[in-house]
């Protein structure tokens, strides 16, 4: 079983298109990996759909960074 | 779960809606007709058979949207092609108008497409396929005296269409909106016959439209060979608007 910060990753990297070597903690998804507000809403999809998980809106545009991401996640889990 | 794309269709119970649903039915979709009554849904069903089935939907209640959205995805799939069609009048002149005419023409016809649309889009977006498709009015760009909260409504739908358009289509999801003119249905069926002879001298076609006609152009945009049409309205109407 990979780790929540692979599986992250490995999300991050399909959704967005990167390579996953710029998937760093502290990268932003708009300002780092170009993403834009659509991205990032398909990206927590993607999240709530690998976690099983149900992330409400309002925590949803917090999550704005790769940690920010496995934070979530981890805290949620 | 279904294998063909799911439709869905507000207000399918009658008029324009139902001539929808048909449409689309024809053109091998599975649809989902809402009704607000238990009767409405289930004749919806009976008239669909295997190819849909109808439900019970307010489209002026939040909760109502989100949970029979939420049961539809997990039934059958979610909804790829979106036909916001559910609308009501409360037709009265300006100063006789009372705020809850206003206000529940604004809630059915406008409000509704937030709820109902915002409600469909994640499952278009994962697809990177949808088509949104919102029944507007030759009302909204002409005006009619006496209908001030319905053409209001109606414009603000034109305008949700054209913004709309431009946020999803990146994901491949078209947003247009169709406006009827005069359409035969129990809405027009209501109209006193010399308004009607006053309202026929505008039409240049010298008729009513028919529900069908409606459903055609709806059936044209869900359609592959509608894909390159976004953020449109267009206008069914005979010749009474040419804009």
């Amino acid at each position: 079983m990979s780790s929540i910060e692979e599986r992250v990753q490995k999300i991050i990297v399909e959704q967005l298109g990167v390579k996953p070597e710029d998937v760093k903690s502290e990268a932003s998804f708009v300002e780092d990996l170009g993403a834009d507000s659509l991205d990032t809403v398909e990206l927590v999809m993607a999240l709530e759909e690998e976690f099983e998980t149900e992330i409400p809106d309002e925590e949803a545009e917090k999550i704005s960074t790769v940690q920010a991401a496995v934070d979530y996640i981890k805290a949620h889990s | 779960m279904t294998d063909k794309k799911v439709a869905l269709v507000t207000g399918a119970s009658r008029g324009i809606g139902r001539a929808i649903a048909e449409a689309l039915v024809e053109a091998g979709f599975f649809v989902i007709g809402t009704a607000t009554s238990d009767n409405g849904a289930q004749a919806i069903g009976q008239a669909l058979g295997d190819n849909g089935a109808g439900r019970v939907l307010n489209v002026a209640d939040s909760d109502s949207v989100t949970e029979t959205i939420k049961a539809i995805n997990e039934e059958f799939g979610a909804p790829l092609v979106l036909v916001n069609n559910a609308g009501i009048t409360r037709d009265n002149i300006m100063l006789r108008m009372k705020e809850d005419e206003w206000a529940d023409v604004i809630n059915t016809n406008l409000n509704s497409l937030y709820r109902v649309s915002k409600a469909c889009l994640k499952g278009m977006t994962k697809a990177r396929w949808g088509r949104i498709i919102n029944i507007s009015s030759v009302v909204g760009t002409m005006g009619n005296a006496g209908q001030a909260n319905y053409a209001a409504a109606k414009g603000g739908v034109e305008g949700f269409t054209r913004a709309l358009a431009r946020e999803l289509g990146s994901r491949n999801i078209t947003v247009n909106a169709v406006a009827p003119g005069f359409i035969q249905t129990d809405m027009t069926d209501a109209l006193p016959d010399a308004q009607r002879e006053t309202l026929l001298k505008e039409i240049p076609l010298g008729r009513l439209g028919q529900p069908q006609e409606i459903a055609s152009a709806v059936s044209w945009l869900a359609s592959d060979g509608g894909g390159y049409v976004t953020g449109t309205t267009l206008h069914v109407n005979g010749g009474m608007f040419t804009g």
